[in-house]
């Protein structure tokens, strides 16, 4: 494998042929065009559907430009979540300390939108100048008498899974400080779902009718007084277990709530994710109602699902996303309508995942941690893969080679999650692996 | 102008940071690969926001900082990085941008590179040409990151030999189209030319059914160097790079053709883009200089058949008002082009989106001319945005847009006009069929 850095060689396997497990979990190597972000980046994205606190960056312009309004995190409220404000850092800020901005930054804009709460992104270049950020936090917040939370995200301080890291303690101080009056028993907290396209609406809507009562929605469509309150649960489930265990496993040790990982996407895992919270609850009723639920909805997808499997069969697939969780709910997906995955990647993926994606994948699928664009592309040819599932920086590597690309990133805006989700998902597949347009580039190979 | 209230902190910022700018100018130069000295979250944010709007591939590597390279020096992540690069990519340049975070910790990148070039182990044919924009984003935005990049390259690669024939055009932050139609024009005019940089096929390549690591096109190297015998400059802007003095730079800031006028003698015309049938005569009145031709019949007849259309359609713009935001140079081109037609531009330089939102309540614009990014305020306004320059993320087609010259004129009125029918037609009662 020429097109792989020598020092990145054991990041990347192949399912079946050998027992190698992948190496993960480690800086990007310099100048490998890596498709990951920074801390910064992964704290932000995090943190960012929660609608009713103030997010305000610390730094230069390019990390508050970057991303603005970046993630199609829905609100069924507040929208203050979608402003970006930054300290727009200048060079004499850099030489004489941007604290006195800082302050009057977070200060004007509390009395400009009254938020819930307010994070305090830090960035590089305050991780050098040594800004006393915790300090003007605690200031503020004495003086508003709202939270005020630095969230130190240093782009240099790790990778993007860093940064969810950080977002989980951020998140860790609200949780407790206050109780609701009332929180029913049988009630979970939703880690993990960033309300991507209203996904998050559609998994409410399931439990409701589970008779569940979901508490804190952490972070999609979230509200500091949900979160602050997340304690009073019984139960956290949590989806895009990258982001989210390490909050989880915070509020075990802490509030003894126990968790569980689960996935909504495709119908054996958003089901599993039904039944597997059932079955926590040991209530019968509960069990009765998601079995009527799932079969009401897999009866009426069932048709529609067949016919695009009889269209798809044959199809192969490439998947590079960002958490390797998501990555294994899509092989099982994909296999539902007829799609074998050729390549599985993540940014973040844990050995485990990893292992667990060795297992479920058809021999001689390769299975890559952290990849970039020269490997990708050779991958896809190699693999003569069809379609190619992805964020926004894979699409141009999908599409200058001609593969049908689905956007399974942040950028989506047709729901992807739950029953509803998996038809959406199917049309998108057959949509991009069946349009007329391919004829054009298979002319040319 | 108005005078807008102030907040301290940037509220939805127009501007975007000075390394983006440079990647734009590197992707730009034929073989190269750009590189940001920096944490890794630079280049995956810069390459994330490009491609929203180009829709091609834009691999930009970085250094990947790590909290040690932080304390201790950037110098062993520099040199994998570029190690890493050349077993990847095998590039004929590697153009190196800075970052806040590589500039306030003091490094060295002359030092890097002169360090790397005496270590490298392998042929030598493989040392790509080096060039080092220093670009920090508390200095200035993304455009004054490209004019300093520009400035950059020119001053490492320009060399003088004997004055030759051709010309130097330096058209700042244009579309690929912009660029085609600038290197037609310039053909047509029988000019021999060196544009740059030239990012019109690097970033609006054709199918190519493979994924090329390093897109055809861009401004040669050869090219580049020769610029310094050009016989004369031209280039686009109004502010340039001027918008900020570095404390190091000491308020000695030139643009690119400034520098070649004084360091090589070349007469440099400096004019605003050519947006507008004012600005576009300036233009050509300099090319028919240059080349001693007249306007090729082509183009006189583009500018006729522009008299002709807005006399046609003069009456749907005259006393309408417009917001205009976006890089400076490109936002007082737009102004008096709105000007020569009846429209009352109006901005607030360096404001930011929100200041733009509140201000705009009492300018009660009938349209926004800008990038994607001001959308919602058109939405909230309930008023056409026509979407033009940099970035387009929520539509396709911004690199095929023409801004410059009669033709991109042509195409800026047309949308206009009938951006501004449609309006008036999908809020009317009746749902005319002629205008």
């Amino acid at each position: 494998m020429g097109h792989i850095l020598d020092d990145r060689q054991n990041q990347v396997s192949v399912a079946g042929a050998n027992e190698r497990t992948i190496d993960c979990n480690k800086a990007s190597l310099a100048g490998s065009v890596s498709q990951r972000a920074c801390v910064f980046c992964g704290s932000r994205v995090v943190l960012y559907p929660i609608v009713d606190a103030l997010h305000v960056i610390h730094g230069p312009i390019g990390c508050a430009a970057y991303t603005w309004d970046i993630r199609g995190a829905l609100s069924s409220g507040p929208e203050l979540h979608r402003l970006s404000y930054c300290t727009d850092l200048q060079e004499r800020d850099v030489i004489f300390g941007g604290e006195p901005k800082l302050y009057k930054s977070i200060i004007e804009l509390i009395d400009l939108h009254h938020p819930k709460a307010a994070f305090i992104y830090t960035t590089c270049i305050v991780g050098v100048i040594g800004d006393d950020v915790e300090q003007i936090c605690r200031t503020v917040q004495k003086e508003k008498g709202i939270p005020v939370i630095p969230v130190q995200a240093p782009g240099f301080q790790g990778s993007k899974k860093d940064g969810y890291k950080v977002a989980c303690e951020a998140i860790f101080t609200l949780v407790g400080t206050r109780s609701k009056p009332f929180t029913p028993a049988k009630s979970i907290n939703i880690l993990g779902d960033f309300n991507l396209a209203g996904e998050l609406w559609i998994l409410l809507e399931y439990y409701k009718k589970m008779g569940v009562h979901v508490n804190a929605t952490i972070t999609g469509d979230g509200r500091v007084d949900d979160i602050c309150n997340a304690h009073n649960a019984a139960l956290n489930v949590v989806q895009c277990s990258g982001s989210m265990n390490y909050l989880a496993k915070m509020m075990t040790d802490e509030y003894n709530i126990p968790s569980m990982r689960v996935s909504y996407f495709g119908i054996e895992d958003m089901s599993d994710a039904l039944y597997d919270v059932a079955r926590f609850f040991k209530d019968d009723d509960m069990m009765a109602k998601a079995r009527e639920l799932v079969k009401e909805e897999i009866s009426r997808m069932m048709p529609a699902l067949a016919w695009y499997k009889e269209q798809l069969t044959g199809k192969k697939a490439a998947i590079y996303v960002g958490g390797a969780f998501k990555a294994i709910s899509l092989v099982k997906a994909l296999r539902l309508i007829g799609v074998q995955s050729v390549i599985v990647g993540s940014q973040t993926g844990t050995t485990e995942d990893y292992e667990l994606i060795k297992q479920l994948c058809d021999e001689g699928t390769i299975i890559v941690d952290d990849s970039n664009p020269v490997e990708l592309s050779h991958f896809v040819k190699q693999k003569k893969a069809d379609i190619f599932i992805g964020g926004v920086k894979e699409r141009p590597i999908a599409h200058k080679i001609g593969l049908g690309f689905c956007d399974h990133n942040h950028e989506r805006k047709e729901p992807l999650a739950g029953y509803e989700g998996m038809i959406n998902f199917a049309k998108e597949i057959y949509t991009t692996a069946m349009s007329p347009v391919w004829k054009f580039t298979k002319e040319q190979q | 102008m108005i005078e807008a209230k102030t907040y301290t902190s940037t509220r939805n910022s127009c501007k975007l940071c000075a390394p983006l700018g440079a990647s734009l100018v590197f992707k730009g130069i034929e073989g190269c690969v750009p590189l940001i000295h920096g944490s890794q979250g630079c280049a995956t944010y810069i390459r994330r926001y490009m491609i929203s709007h180009y829709k091609e591939p834009v691999d930009i590597a970085s250094s990947n900082f790590s909290e040690e390279s932080t304390i201790f020096g950037g110098s062993r992540n520099f040199i994998t990085g570029i190690t890493n690069i050349i077993k990847q990519y095998k590039p004929g340049v590697i153009g190196i941008a800075s970052t806040c975070l590589s500039e306030t910790i003091g490094e060295d990148i002359p030092g890097h590179i002169r360090n790397f070039i005496e270590n490298f182990e392998g042929p030598e044919k493989l040392i790509p040409i080096f060039i080092n924009a220093s670009t920090p984003s508390y200095c200035g935005s993304h455009a004054e990151g490209f004019h300093n990049t520009v400035l950059a390259t020119i001053k490492t690669l320009a060399e003088f030999e004997k004055m030759g024939k051709h010309i130097s055009i330096l058209p700042g932050m244009v579309s690929p189209a912009d660029i085609r139609y600038l290197k037609e024009l310039l053909t047509d005019f029988r000019i021999q030319f060196t544009l740059f940089p030239d990012y019109s096929e690097t970033l609006d390549n054709e199918y190519t059914s493979e994924y090329q690591l390093i897109p055809t096109g861009g401004t040669t190297i050869h090219e580049i160097r020769r610029m310094g015998n050009s016989k004369a400059v031209v280039e686009f802007g109004a502010n340039f790079n001027k918008g900020v003095s570095r404390i190091k730079e000491n308020g000695s800031t030139q643009t690119a053709g400034e520098w070649l006028a004084t360091t090589y003698y070349i007469k440099n015309y400096q004019m605003p883009l050519p947006i507008g049938i004012e600005a576009s005569d300036k233009f050509m009145e300099t090319l028919r200089e240059l080349s001693g031709n007249e306007i090729p019949e082509k183009h006189r007849k583009e500018r006729g058949r522009l008299v002709d259309s807005y006399v046609d359609a003069h009456k749907y713009v005259f006393g309408k008002k417009a917001l205009l935001y976006g890089e400076d140079d490109f936002v007082t081109a737009m102004a008096d082009w709105c000007k020569e037609i009846g429209v009352e531009p109006f901005y607030i330089k360096g404001a930011d989106f929100e200041t733009l939102r509140e201000k705009s309540k009492e300018f009660k614009p009938d349209f926004l001319l800008g990038n994607s990014k001001g959308y919602y305020i058109a939405r909230g306004l309930k008023i056409p945005l026509i979407r033009v320059g940099f970035p387009i993320h929520d539509r396709f087609g911004a690199s095929r847009m023409h801004h410059i010259g009669y033709r991109g004129t042509q195409e800026l009125f047309d949308r206009v006009v009938n951006a501004l029918i449609e309006y008036k037609q999908e809020n009317s009662p009746i749902g005319y069929k002629y205008i």
